[in-house]
């Protein structure tokens, strides 16, 4: 390893993770997790917490051991090596900077460490490209979040790791500053061009920085892939609603052509392409994401390659500037969301409206999930579920219960 | 993490021995003394506690002879003098050197004690954790016969090392539960930053956990050396025809201490005064420092 450790990596390398297992006492964290990422590319690691996505993080930084598999950096295996001994940074979740050391320090640690030439002028050069070079003789303590997570980027980049670690570093951040350092972290990527591997419950964060998404739950990858791959056609009803929102449906398949599948959901036969589909006969959950819906006050003609349902009733409108929510029952169905673009001033339909949605039969997909293990609370897309919003929402009513007791 | 940075928390805790830096977030009820009843009250208890050291302190220049009960009058021989009195000087070492020693091993296993016990999963920790806690809650008269006990069965001759093994023995328990509370405060993603960024074991602890545990092992190491300069009980068990300073304080009472006695303890009182006065001042200087900075 000394030669890989010695030197300045020049370019990202490939990480492979083969069969790895962790288990922990009492619970498996991983089960046999296979992920192969290409040298260069911005990976990110999506899921819920707990899902097993930060551990995946800590096995490849060598901090957590694996009970089983291999662990590959640059085709070399790493898997019995120290953390010390790997050419791996991470970007710690708490930026877990040195208190007692300056800013300059801090990012000369690694450098120092390895005994390479000029620590300090290369600790500068990396606080020069998060633009803090000025702030160089200060503690941790005296910079404000923003500043602190950048320089946790400078201390790991400064190495010039061949595989870069983000364990949802801007998870303390504010909403503007955290787009920003999204945009910053794009940029550095490209710019240095090292192989980044950032783990985030943030579905938003994951789509807008990575190449690559792998949702993650409970264990294992449920679907990988670039994000408007993921976004469009979700293969479980697990990513469906983890990546955004869906409207989903279950039914027996009615009919079935070269080109499409009709189901029958509470009698209304909704189309969707086969090539979109998962499964082909059977009971079978589908699918539409809510921006893909129609939003009607009279009944639409039927044409031919657009889905109908309706008559509902509009239970719920919630206007947000740029788009209007709308929640539909639909009776023997249950709740539909439609998003509907603000093409006129305010919305088109108040509650207790009578509505119908239509939308693109090519838009719809076809899940891989078995109808009768997706949770109900999934089958209606509000109410509590999975997805990062609803987690979100219990925490802070749980905080909120919290703060009341005290 | 709950919103405070690791950092930010270290530092606090730092600061947060002295009385002025808690401020409370709600405003505690007021107790509403009438007229004098709290100055009253306030003068009354600090007169209660400062003066037995003011009377140490003053008898230190009496100039009296063999008794030190009466005021003779003002002098300062008895500072000028103070090894004339036999034995005293030598006791005063006896209990530097034990308090020294006894500090050093307790503060050096007490800290590797602490770390492993919030750091590491292992067998009967908890129950380690709790065995640990007995030294403080046995009655020291017990551990000192006990000890004596130990030591005349293997056939040890008491004295100076007795005395230090006795008393590394005891300070164990603080050392422990003063440096496990600094320990369990450190975030541990620091020690893990420092292996990922190429720090071998040693020097993760060299650079990054003992840096930031020293407040909490300087003062276990101070409390060790308190603890250890004025045990008497179970130093009076151990130690043998070896005399430390508060053994030959007991010794001299049935006689008569000398003002000398009065001499070392007003100067180890000053010392410590010192040391606390200068901590503060520094302390302050770098609060205002640090405000200085922060926008």
């Amino acid at each position: 390893m000394a030669a890989s450790t010695a030197s300045f990596a020049e370019s990202g390398a490939d990480l492979e993770l083969v069969g790895i297992t962790k288990r922990f006492p009492g619970f498996t964290a991983i089960e046999s997790l296979d992920l192969s990422i290409p040298a260069g590319s911005f990976f990110a690691l999506l899921g819920p917490s707990g899902c097993g996505k930060t551990t995946t993080l800590r096995l490849v930084a060598g901090l957590e051991e694996p009970t089983a598999g291999q662990i590959l950096i640059g085709g070399k295996d790493v898997t019995d090596t120290k953390p010390f001994q790997r050419p791996v940074n991470t970007v710690f979740q708490s930026y877990a900077l040195f208190p007692h050391m300056t800013i300059l320090e801090n990012v000369a640690f690694g450098l120092r460490r390895r005994k390479l030439p000029d620590p300090v002028g290369k600790a500068h050069e990396a606080l020069k490209l998060v633009e803090l070079d000025h702030l160089a003789s200060r503690r941790p303590a005296q910079l404000s979040g923003g500043q602190q997570q950048r320089v946790a980027l400078a201390r790991a980049i400064v190495n010039r790791p061949a595989l870069l670690l983000l364990d949802e570093p801007l998870g303390a951040l504010d909403l503007k500053l955290r787009r920003q350092m999204q945009l910053e972290l794009k940029t550095i990527q490209t710019e240095v061009g090292l192989t980044f591997l950032h783990v985030t419950h943030d579905q938003e964060e994951a789509m807008t920085m990575a190449d690559t998404v792998a949702v993650m739950n409970k264990g294992k990858i449920e679907q990988m892939g670039a994000p408007e791959q993921l976004y469009e056609l979700p293969r479980t009803a697990f990513v469906a609603n983890f990546l955004g929102q869906s409207n989903l449906f279950t039914g027996p398949v009615v009919s079935s052509t070269a080109d499409a599948i009709t189901v029958d959901v509470a009698g209304v036969p909704i189309v969707v392409p086969r090539t979109r589909a998962q499964r082909h006969a059977g009971e079978v959950a589908i699918g539409v994401r809510p921006e893909k819906l129609t939003l009607f006050t009279e009944a639409p003609a039927p044409a031919a390659g657009r889905n109908i349902l309706g008559p509902g009733r509009v239970t719920d409108v919630s206007f947000s500037g740029v788009s209007t929510q709308y929640l539909i029952e639909v009776p023997g169905i249950g709740e539909l969301v439609v998003f509907a673009q603000n093409m006129v001033f305010g919305p088109v339909a108040t509650v207790g409206t009578e509505a119908w949605v239509s939308w693109n039969a090519d838009h719809g997909f076809g899940l891989d999930d078995d109808p009768v293990d997706i949770p109900r609370s999934v089958l209606s897309p509000v109410g509590p579920g999975d997805s990062t919003e609803s987690i979100a929402i219990q925490r802070r009513i749980a905080l909120e219960e919290e703060l009341e007791q005290a | 993490m709950s919103g405070v940075t690791p950092a930010r928390g270290l530092d606090e805790a730092m600061f947060d021995a002295g009385p002025a830096s808690g401020s409370p977030s709600r405003p505690g009820r007021r107790i509403r003394f009438r007229g004098l009843g709290l100055p009253i009250y306030t003068v009354l208890a600090l007169l209660f506690l400062l003066i037995p050291i003011a009377y140490t302190f003053v008898f230190s220049f009496n100039d009296s002879g063999k008794l030190n009960i009466a005021w003779q009058g003002f002098t300062f021989d008895k500072w000028t003098s103070v090894c004339s009195v036999q034995g005293l000087c030598e006791s005063f070492g006896n209990s530097i050197i034990v308090g020294l020693t006894a500090t050093v091993l307790a503060t050096a296993l007490g800290t590797l004690i602490a770390i492993a016990l919030v750091r590491y999963r292992f067998k009967a920790r908890s129950a380690i954790s709790l065995l640990l806690f007995l030294p403080m809650a046995t009655p020291e008269v017990v551990l000192g016969a006990g000890l004596a006990a130990q030591f005349l069965t293997l056939g040890t001759e008491k004295g100076l090392l007795t005395i230090i093994l006795a008393h590394t023995m005891f300070c164990i328990s603080f050392v422990v539960v003063t440096v496990k509370a600094r320990v369990a405060s450190l975030d541990p993603a620091l020690e893990e930053a420092g292996r990922d960024l190429y720090g071998s074991p040693s020097q993760v602890f060299w650079r990054i956990t003992f840096p930031l545990l020293l407040p909490g092992i300087a003062a276990a190491a101070l409390l060790s050396f308190a603890l250890s300069f004025d045990d008497f009980i179970i130093t009076n068990f151990n130690s043998g025809s070896v005399d430390t300073f508060p053994k030959f304080i007991y010794i001299a009472a049935a006689r008569g201490i000398p003002a000398q006695v009065n001499v070392i303890a007003s100067a180890v009182f000053l010392l410590a005064l010192v040391l606390v006065v200068v901590a503060q001042v520094s302390r302050a200087a770098r609060a205002k420092r640090l405000a200085k900075l922060l926008p």
